[in-house]
């Protein structure tokens, strides 16, 4: 048996840490947010002539007196991304922006993507997106208020704020581009680290039932343990999956399995490191389930 | 919970393969048509465009305020009642009326049967609201009568925009409201949303205007420029025709002087307006309106009964296909702006299925290894049950024709790795069980029912964020939430009908061996 309790304090004071440089990060650095969410047009360029390159579309580009105009390689090289601000909200620029590159380069580029979303659009997304986690956390933390007790919900809520949290964090720190994809990918975040949650709180309540001369600190660990295996194979499989979306599933989705696979790893880590450590903290002995049980 | 009747057993047999029939549809052709149906490919795999559309409700409320003064006007004279000063002031309608006249027309405004103000009973609620400031009378439109003309306005541009998509020629585009105010238009297969944008950005107001000299012309004057900004003219405010009189517009060849040109043909009461115009303006020029630009303005040499005409201004042939079109399908109600644009190309959405399909493979691959190592022969029945769940899952898009797009493959291949979780609950419980239970039966239906409320909880959590993203996700990101909640349904099936029964079969042959798991 792994003593897991050993390092709750440790962690504690880690996970602490972390939310509170990820809070600064948000506050401080914010988010890089993509077109979807600021608004902007983004063109996913290929080419097929080695005069096209990074240096020669950031020119041309500036040329065109398009503001602050963004050009990466994207994925392969021949493969740019260049993606700006459209401030003027201009129409036809996409027009305007083929005429322009067929001057130089004539015909040996082609638009693959082309996205543009208007600054209305882009803050009802926003909004969408922001009340889309607000509602899945407060929806959660119903569901388990409704199937356990308070302490438990509470345990929960915080794991699961930690997820979100350190994981944005991290998408502030390297400045990754947050756009509907990830606001998907931190939802299901939000459902997996519940998932992995409510396994090893399943099984503390079966143990407080069974056990009542066991300490609650003792009783944790435990409940870690003879789940332990299962956290441990239901996460590798979730991560070799994603690990091949990542890899494997093309530009696109990168960010989305980025986000994902980081969820998994802090979803894991925080229902042993924090979800646990709250009922501990909380006091919860077999008289709080069996409070419960009463008044079912 | 091991035990299975012999109907049971053959309902899920029967279940399944029905799941991968449909499934199988998407490869082969099926004669019967409840076979034969596919799964939709989203925008973002079959390339094409998506465009979002807002309607600028702006000018149509100015307008008809604007008509609603006339209305008023001439509605209070009839009773004797002098309106003055009346004025629009941001969407507001002003007048003076004399202090004992002024009960009267806000009575008349309230009157439930009023004849200038519509009540709708539905909403409770007039189409306009009255106030009296003290100084002046305020008309403005109310809550509800906003909606009304919103939503109509929206019924009106729709019917337009599908006339317009339609002759472009698209292979099904899907055409949608949103909102009040919101059209969405879908255009599988079109890698180049050029020309459809230039036709939905025009609102195509057409009419047929004297230019004239004489500012003081009694319907008043405006300066317009020409189309392509080399001139001004003035041009009366009369409208002889507008696009609302023509029947038909088709490109031509004027075979003449090689010209392209816009052939037209108007309807009875359009034709006798232009004959009597061109009768008695004859040597005067008659301007071509198109969204407040003159085309071309032409001089009168004959009069024209027979009701067709052409307009000629430089097209190209492309242009005046255009222009027609435009013609055709009738001026939109106001005008419209592209708020969002998602386009794909065919060869990226191409690029997009394969590495979704490279992805998936690969990520089931690793997965299917995975259990086998640690689970041996129970690894193999999880590994039979995902494959299983996986068709299951397609067979279920495919029924109801669900649409796929690449966040959706990638909620099939989480799927994949979150479809073990519920084998390795039971399975970890077994091994608990078998600790104290020395009899498989009894250890292998413990491990069952214990580890029951976990998976439920577990999978409820995941559903609950799939429905969110359902609800509150748009385009792309709705398929993934589709894959992954529809996933978690098919998973559960497959792990308590399916996997059980092998399960159940294996353990029933095997009861006395020791070490099963």
């Amino acid at each position: 048996m792994i003593e897991f309790n050993k390092y709750y304090n440790h962690f504690n004071v880690l996970s602490s840490a972390l939310i509170i440089i990820s809070l600064l990060l948000l506050m401080f650095k914010g988010l890089n947010f993509g077109i979807d969410f600021k608004g902007g047009t983004l063109i996913e360029l290929r080419s097929n002539d080695t005069k096209i390159n990074v240096s020669s579309l950031r020119d041309k580009f500036s040329q065109m007196n398009l503001g602050d105009v963004s050009v990466k390689k994207f994925g392969s090289d021949n493969d740019f991304l260049i993606k700006f601000e459209n401030k003027d909200d201009k129409k036809n620029i996409i027009e305007e922006i083929k005429v322009n590159l067929d001057k130089s380069f004539g015909n040996n580029y082609d638009f693959r993507r082309v996205e543009n979303v208007g600054p209305k659009v882009s803050a009802e997304l926003l909004k969408s997106g922001v009340i889309a986690i607000s509602l899945s956390l407060a929806i959660m933390l119903i569901y388990i208020w409704v199937r356990f007790e308070w302490q438990f919900s509470l345990g929960a809520i915080l794991a699961l704020f930690h997820d979100v949290i350190v994981t944005l964090g991290v998408f502030s720190l390297f400045s990754l581009e947050i756009n509907l994809s990830i606001i998907a990918a931190v939802l299901t975040i939000v459902g997996y680290s519940m998932n992995d949650t409510v396994v090893i709180f399943d099984r503390v309540r079966e143990n407080l039932r069974k056990y009542s001369d066991i300490k609650i600190f003792e009783l944790t660990n435990i409940s870690i343990n003879e789940t332990l295996s299962r956290t441990i194979i239901t996460s590798a499989t979730t991560l070799l999956a994603l690990l091949a979306i990542y890899f494997f599933g093309g530009e696109i989705l990168k960010g989305f399995s980025l986000a994902m696979i980081l969820g998994v790893v802090f979803g894991t880590y925080s229902s042993i490191y924090i979800a646990n450590t709250v009922l501990v903290r909380l006091r919860v002995s077999q008289k709080t389930v069996l409070r419960e049980d009463d008044s079912k | 919970m091991l035990y299975f009747s012999k109907l049971r057993i053959v309902f899920i047999t029967i279940f399944s393969l029905l799941f991968v029939l449909i499934a199988s549809s998407n490869l082969f052709k099926f004669d019967d048509s409840f076979f034969d149906k596919k799964i939709n490919l989203g925008l973002d795999l079959q390339g094409g465009s998506y465009l979002l559309l807002e309607i600028d409700n702006e000018p149509v409320i100015e307008q008809k305020l604007q008509n609603l003064t006339t209305t008023i006007r001439n509605f209070f004279k009839d009773k004797d009642i002098r309106i003055n000063n009346i004025k629009i002031d941001k969407q507001n309608i002003f007048f003076k009326v004399s202090d004992e006249n002024k009960q009267k027309v806000i009575e008349i405004f309230e009157d439930e049967n009023s004849e200038i103000n519509p009540y709708y009973p539905r909403f409770k609620s007039h189409q306009l609201e009255i106030e009296d400031t003290g100084l002046n009378i305020k008309i403005n439109f109310s809550r509800q009568g906003l909606i009304n003309l919103k939503t109509s306005s929206q019924d009106q541009a729709i019917e337009i925009v599908r006339r317009r998509v339609d002759e472009v020629g698209t292979n099904e585009p899907n055409i949608l409201k949103r909102g009040n105010n919101r059209i969405l238009v879908e255009l599988p297969g079109l890698d180049d949303p050029m020309r459809v944008k230039s036709l939905l950005g025009k609102t195509a107001n057409l009419t047929f205007r004297f230019v004239t000299q004489n500012e003081e012309d009694r319907f008043g004057v405006e300066k317009l420029e020409y189309e392509d900004g080399s001139e001004e003219a003035v041009v009366s405010k009369r409208i002889i025709i507008s696009g609302e009189n023509l029947l038909d517009a088709q490109p031509k060849m004027d075979t003449q002087n090689n010209q392209t040109i816009v052939s037209f043909t108007l309807d009875r009461v359009g034709a006798k307006r232009f004959g009597k115009a061109t009768s008695t303006g004859i040597g005067k020029q008659l301007a071509i309106v198109l969204d407040g630009k003159i085309i071309s303005a032409p001089v009168v040499r004959d009069t024209i009964a027979s009701g067709a005409g052409q307009i000629s201004g430089g097209f190209t042939f492309q242009s005046a296909t255009d222009l027609a079109l435009l013609l055709r399908s009738g001026a939109l109600p106001a005008p419209l702006e592209i708020i969002e644009e998602r386009t794909v190309g065919p060869d990226l959405g191409q690029d997009s299925i394969n590495a979704g399909m490279i992805a998936l493979s690969i990520g089931f691959l690793f997965v299917i290894i995975f259990m086998f190592v640690k689970y041996r022969f129970f690894g193999l029945i999880t590994n039979v049950t995902l494959i299983i769940n996986l068709f299951i899952l397609l067979g279920v898009l495919t029924l109801f024709e669900a649409t796929l797009t690449l966040p959706g493959i990638a909620g099939i291949i989480l799927t994949v790795g979150m479809a073990v979780d519920a084998n390795v609950l039971i399975f970890e419980r077994i091994k608990e069980e078998l600790k104290g239970e020395k009899n498989n039966i009894l250890a292998f239906d413990g491990g069952y029912t214990k580890s029951r409320t976990a998976i439920i909880d577990a999978n409820i959590t995941t559903l609950l964020a799939a429905v969110i993203l359902f609800f509150m996700g748009s385009g792309p990101v709705k398929g993934f939430a589709v894959t992954l909640g529809v996933g978690i349904f098919t998973t559960l099936f497959s792990v308590y009908f399916i996997a059980r029964l092998f399960t159940s079969l294996y353990v029933t042959k095997n009861k006395n061996s020791e070490k099963l798991i």
